[in-house]
């Protein structure tokens, strides 16, 4: 079958199976392959993207289901002018990641929870990352970066 | 996952023709379904996707009663505001971005003995409003992963008494994070309800002699004592039936001391 | 040279940018035209004969391609084992073979048997449904000790034995030792289980071969640790392609922890699948595939004693420990529990006399290798669990037994068999006392009483063995391969640097660390330096990067490879200045003579390199590259003291990790921030494995915990924040930046804090029957432990 949707801002179609799932149609239909697979039973949330402005597993959802909506990729993140956005900086500034997979994910998360919650605790951040894990940062400098991005004081992040 | 179709029926009456076709299942968050088709543990011919049935939307209250579209998703349930103890409950259903697309039909229908809503509804009382029928609560639920309904049957609402208190207590698995024990208490006019879920071999249940004890004086206090029998609970690598029983009562006190 | 860059500086990750915008090339990001899938079937039993495989139903479903058995890897090699351990009596190990798709027996459940190369992904998989495979099924061993009594099932039928090998270190002390123990004042004996694990980087494991026919190429994108291993492994014992007819690439890779290091079954078959039908042919591991397929981590089994004086000085430490070693010998698996392992048995402490015995094990499981730390994490956490418990024995404070017995000065010997260089345990010790504020335990433990919680504090020290090396040592003990590091400094005409590393980043930040060196050895901009690696087509022999060695070694290498240009191109700068080249000096991108003020800039010299008109062409060739093979002299030791404050909810066993605290000496440091950022990542591994973090089998071979369903893997609220620590530098001695490796240590030195904070808090709350709980530290195994009869 066929299935239209805004991605990032731009129209896009394609031919999809029933089981065609988004995360499929987004990497291997329209080759945006910032959005990544980490596991099968929807828990990693490397996958995550927003349908509609809302924070979904792009794992868990079918191509089908997203006909005609509204989706956001890490490749639609950054600013207009190309530059890093808020959140993208922080992750940099504050070392949220290191080997890079599961940080699309992260990103897209952080973006949903700063826009439901702009202020949020670190108690909140951790608890909000719950469907997104981490193998290689311990969450630290990705907690800590997300508390940068909301615009709240945390210490430098280099010690010793 | 095996190849299928998938309907997207605009109608209720177009979802129930839809789910008379071959081998047809109903879609709704899909948040178990997915990972379900993934492991090739289902074969349906056609999914037939409910997010678009008008019918199947919205929250609304009336005589004490809360009625919740079969389609509205946990994040709607978290938003609402005339049950506390529920929106609480739905909102520390597995992660945000399950939130936005599981749905509380979908979770009833699957019936998970460790999900969170058969605990909700069995201690709220009420009923499972469907395409052809209305389901007591009590009725409702029978065994893991079984239920009342039949197989083309589409839960399009679920209606819960409103307690005058109420409390969910989840320990979680720690992996799957689904419950090794939650337990919802509701205080009602006529009486506490207690219902268990995660525990027991059996799916959700409700623990009357808990029940009796707290509808004569609801406290803390009053569970203090009662020990659940280990017959019957879950064993697995997470916890022993032992453990899982001694976590129920922890899991009631705390509850009833939230709620009181 | 701008102040935020150089050694020492916390510069941002150049990496991050295309990480952070979704332009991350990672290797199932790859597609080649007319690009192939496939799909194993797998064994569903652990054990069993395999008596048939019926492909002809698969054949014809659509959309395949062709349908491969073990029947078509006649005449091609098994995967070979990286590593020979000779046992106590001098007889080489126990070596199966490893085929690629099984032959004749399956060994445990995710042991290939056939493959599908279908058009799609998904095809292949509906096709792979279709084979029939005819197992009788076996009696599994998967219990260790089971599966080394005469009589069990054998693994591998043309073996004598379960028993890969029972190796003795030093097994000339063994005598001397038990001596030692028949003599001593105490003695603390403690039996534990170092839990099995799954490495679960983020990305699973991916594969794609393509072969090109007009030149007779085969390449292989792969999710590797170190493509040249790959390359020579696949290539020379494989499946027999010369190097210069074999590219390995692997592109952005999603973490490691060791499982990516090895040489796997996907790979030779994606390569040879390729060349045989003419196609790319590509695997993607689902996790649940992965689950079966990656090699696992630790599972030690470990009785350790360690005899003490009346001072609590320690005199001798025994062990004994039965290490799983899988169905098969993955690539490095032999060496994890004998030279990883009893080699670190000293710890930080001068105990004269040390003897370590390890039985390795085949069993009906997936293959066991390094996982982050590998034998270190396992050495280390009976060594400081055996110690917490002799201090409680003998009433000691945690802090000063261990100070007591630290070794103080340097080099040191240990008994067995390595020399530590250089370290201060006393300063790590006493920054994390600091650091952990322990004197405002007593406030904390009060706040906790009060709201129904336990707490407790645990502490401990660590020390790790990095850079594996030297080449001719590790030979000696069984390694068939050399471990140096290489590095290609090219210097392009306009001033330019490239960096060949056979190191290989996969979220370590090399592409930010290696050019922080470079430019302050020559201070250019380090706009101008560009670091190459993961392609065995551009970059020089290398060994990769595992073992905390990429700085150390790799970063070595890169070092002396610059050292040659900076030496060549002084040569030029002398000629063109018309200076003695003695007189030449190097620094901020300019090339300076002595005592005058002649000065030339760095991209004038790098210029006459490649435009040699006027040039000393009798002394030297034109160009300006050169390349460093590093080969160390000795490991590197890193060292440490770790801390861990928990709370332990009285009525559900659940524990909370509420502070932790590490404080390392990994020597000189070039990127304090990456550095914090390795530590906490290991942390977070070493508290999973702690308090979660569990890989079981059942009697029949069968998985319990295949998904992240059942496996628990460490959340964001499951850790705190962390307060790291490395200002206590006692650099390297041996290699050229003084730099010791910070990759692992987070992993080796949590477990046991976390597992004596836990037994301290509820030794404090009266349960003093408990002296130990096995990992993971579940809430109902706590909650066991408080509620038996002690």
């Amino acid at each position: 079958m066929k299935v239209s949707m805004k991605v990032n801002g731009t129209g896009m179609s394609g031919e999809v199976e029933g089981r065609t799932l988004l995360v499929e149609f987004l990497r291997g239909g329209l080759g945006l392959t910032g959005t990544h697979v980490g596991c099968d039973t929807s828990q990693c949330g490397a996958c995550v993207v927003h349908v509609n402005g809302e924070a979904v597993k792009a794992c868990t959802m079918f191509a089908a289901e997203a006909d005609g909506a509204e989706v956001t990729t890490i490749e639609g993140m950054a600013n207009a002018d190309g530059s890093l956005s808020t959140i993208q900086q922080a992750f940099q500034d504050h070392h949220g990641l290191q080997c890079g997979f599961c940080t699309p994910g992260m990103v897209m998360s952080a973006a949903a929870l700063l826009k439901e919650n702009p202020k949020p605790t670190e108690a909140q951040v951790r608890e909000y990352l719950e469907g997104n894990l981490c193998r290689c940062t311990g969450y630290h400098n990705i907690v800590k970066a997300i508390m940068a991005a909301s615009g709240q004081a945390v210490e430098m992040t280099a010690a010793g | 996952m095996y190849a299928f179709d998938i309907a997207k029926p605009a109608t209720l009456a177009e979802a129930v023709q839809a789910m008379k076709t071959g081998e047809a299942q109903a879609l709704s968050g899909g948040q178990t379904l997915i990972p379900t088709l993934k492991q090739r543990l289902a074969a349906p011919s056609v999914l037939v996707s409910l997010a678009g049935v008008g019918e199947m939307k919205g929250v609304s209250a009336k005589d004490g009663v809360l009625e919740i579209g079969g389609a509205a998703t946990h994040r709607e349930v978290a938003g609402q505001r005339h049950y506390p103890g529920l929106a609480e409950l739905a909102g520390r259903i597995g992660d945000p971005a399950v939130r936005n697309r599981g749905t509380i039909g979908g979770s009833l229908a699957n019936n998970d003995p460790s999900a969170c809503y058969p605990a909700a509804l069995l201690a709220s009382g009420g009923s499972v409003k469907t395409d052809r029928r209305e389901i007591a609560a009590d009725d409702f639920f029978q065994g893991m992963f079984a239920t009342a309904l039949e197989a083309d049957e589409i839960i399009t609402a679920v209606r819960l008494r409103v307690p005058e208190a109420s409390n969910y207590q989840k320990f979680l698995q720690p992996a799957s994070r689904f419950a090794l024990v939650g337990v919802f208490v509701a205080r009602h006019a006529d009486g506490v309800r207690v219902a268990v879920t995660g525990a027991s071999e059996g799916g959700v249940f409700r623990w009357t002699e808990a029940e009796r004890a707290l509808s004569a004086d609801f406290s803390a206090g009053a569970v203090s004592g009662l020990k659940h029998p280990a017959d019957g609970m879950i064993s697995d690598i997470h916890g022993t039936p032992e453990y899982r029983a001694h976590l129920i009562g922890v899991m009631t006190h705390r509850a009833v001391a939230a709620a009181s | 040279m701008p102040k935020d860059f150089g050694i020492g500086a916390s510069t941002k990750r150049r990496e991050d940018v295309r990480f952070l915008t979704g332009k991350g090339r990672y290797t199932d990001d790859i597609n080649l035209p007319n690009q192939l899938h496939v799909a194993f079937l797998r064994s569903d039993k652990a054990h069993g004969l395999l008596k048939g495989v019926d492909t002809a139903e698969a054949s014809r479903m659509p959309g395949v391609v062709r349908v491969f058995t073990g029947a078509d890897f006649e005449g091609v090699g098994g995967l070979p084992c990286g590593w020979q351990v000779t046992d106590r009596e001098g007889n080489p190990m126990q070596e199966p073979g490893h085929p690629v798709l099984a032959r004749g027996k399956v060994r445990h459940v995710g042991d290939p048997i056939a493959a599908v190369v279908a058009d799609t992904q998904e095809r292949a998989r509906d096709a792979v449904e279709k084979i029939s495979a005819d197992i009788e099924e076996l009696p599994a061993v998967v219990d260790m000790r089971k599966a080394v009594v005469a009589g069990s099932p054998k693994v591998h039928d043309e073996l004598t034995s379960n028993l890969c090998y029972d190796w003795g270190f030093v097994e000339e002390n063994r005598e001397k030792v038990d001596q030692a123990f028949a003599g001593a004042h105490h003695v603390t004996t403690l039996e534990l289980v170092n839990n099995r694990l799954v490495a679960n980087p983020m990305e699973p494991r991916v594969a794609v071969g393509d072969y090109t026919a007009h030149n007779g190429e085969s390449t292989l994108y792969t999710t590797s640790q170190n493509p040249h291993v790959i390359r020579l492994l696949m290539g020379a014992f494989v499946l027999s392609i010369p190097e210069h007819k074999l590219r390995v690439v692997a592109p952005d890779v999603g973490g490691g922890f060791g499982t990516k290091i090895f040489h796997y079954a996907e790979e030779a078959f994606c390569t040879f699948a390729a060349r045989e039908i003419g196609r790319p042919v590509k695997w993607t591991s689902s996790r649940s595939e992965a689950f079966v397929s990656d090699a696992h981590g630790r599972d030690h089994v470990t009785r350790i004693e360690l005899a003490l004086d009346a001072d609590g000085v320690f005199q001798a430490i025994r062990t004994e420990t039965f290490a799983n070693m899988g169905a098969y010998l993955s690539t490095f698996a032999p060496s994890v529990p004998t030279w990883l392992h009893g080699t670190l048995m000293a710890g930080n402490y001068g105990t004269p006399l040390i003897y370590v015995n390890v039985k390795a094990v085949f069993t009906n499981t997936v293959p066991v290798d390094a996982y982050r730390g590998a034998g270190r994490p396992e050495a280390t956490f009976q060594l400081e669990r055996v110690i917490d418990k002799a201090a409680i024995e003998m009433g000691m404070d945690p802090a000063e037994i261990r100070r007591k017995n630290f070794i103080t000065k340097f080099p040191y010997a240990t008994p067995v068999a390595v020399e530590y260089d250089t370290g201060d345990y006393n300063a790590t010790l006493e920054k994390l006392l600091s650091i952990s504020d322990r004197d405002g335990f007593e406030g904390r433990l009060a706040a906790s009483k009060a709201k129904g919680r336990l707490r407790g504090f645990g502490l401990n020290c660590y020390i790790e063995a990095c850079g594996i090396a030297p080449s001719q040592l590790v030979g000696q003990l069984g390694a068939r391969a050399g471990l140096y590091e290489s590095a290609t400094v090219r210097v392009n005409a306009t001033g330019g640097v490239v960096v060949m590393t056979g190191s290989h980043s996969h979220g370590q930040g090399h592409e930010t660390t290696f050019p922080q060196v470079i430019a302050d050895m020559i201070g250019i901009d380090p706009g101008m330096i560009e670091i190459e690696h993961g392609d065995t087509a551009n970059t020089p022999m290398g060994m990769g990067t595992y073992g905390s060695r990429s700085i150390a070694v790799g970063g070595s290498a890169m070092v002396r490879a610059a050292e040659k240009v900076i030496k060549k191109a002084k040569k030029i700068a002398a000629h063109l200045m018309e200076a003695s080249e003695g007189d030449i000096e190097l620094a901020d991108g300019k090339f300076t003579v002595a005592g005058t003020d002649k000065e030339l800039a760095w991209g004038d010299v790098t210029l006459a390199a490649y435009v040699p008109h006027n040039y000393p062409l009798e002394d030297i060739e034109p160009g300006l590259e050169e390349t460093a093979f590093y080969d160390p002299a000795n490991f590197t030791f890193p060292a440490g003291a770790y801390c861990c404050e928990v709370e332990v909810d009285p009525d559900t066993g659940a524990v909370t990790v509420e502070r932790f605290s590490a404080a390392d000496d990994f020597g000189n440091i070039i990127n304090p921030m990456i550095v914090s950022g390795q530590v906490h990542g290991g942390l977070a591994q070493g508290i999973g494995q702690a308090l979660l973090e569990s890989c079981l089998y059942d009697v029949n071979g069968q998985l319990v915990s295949g998904s992240w369903m059942d496996y628990a893997m460490p959340r964001a609220d499951d850790v705190p924040s962390f307060s790291v620590d490395h200002s206590c530098r006692t650099p390297c001695t041996h290699n050229p930046l003084g730099v010791k490796g910070c990759g692992e240590a987070g992993a080796i030195g949590s477990p046991p804090a976390v597992v004596n904070a836990v037994v301290d808090a509820l030794r404090r709350a009266g349960h003093t029957h408990v002296t130990h709980i096995d990992m993971p530290l579940s809430p109902s195994r706590v909650w066991a432990a408080m509620n038996a009869n002690g």
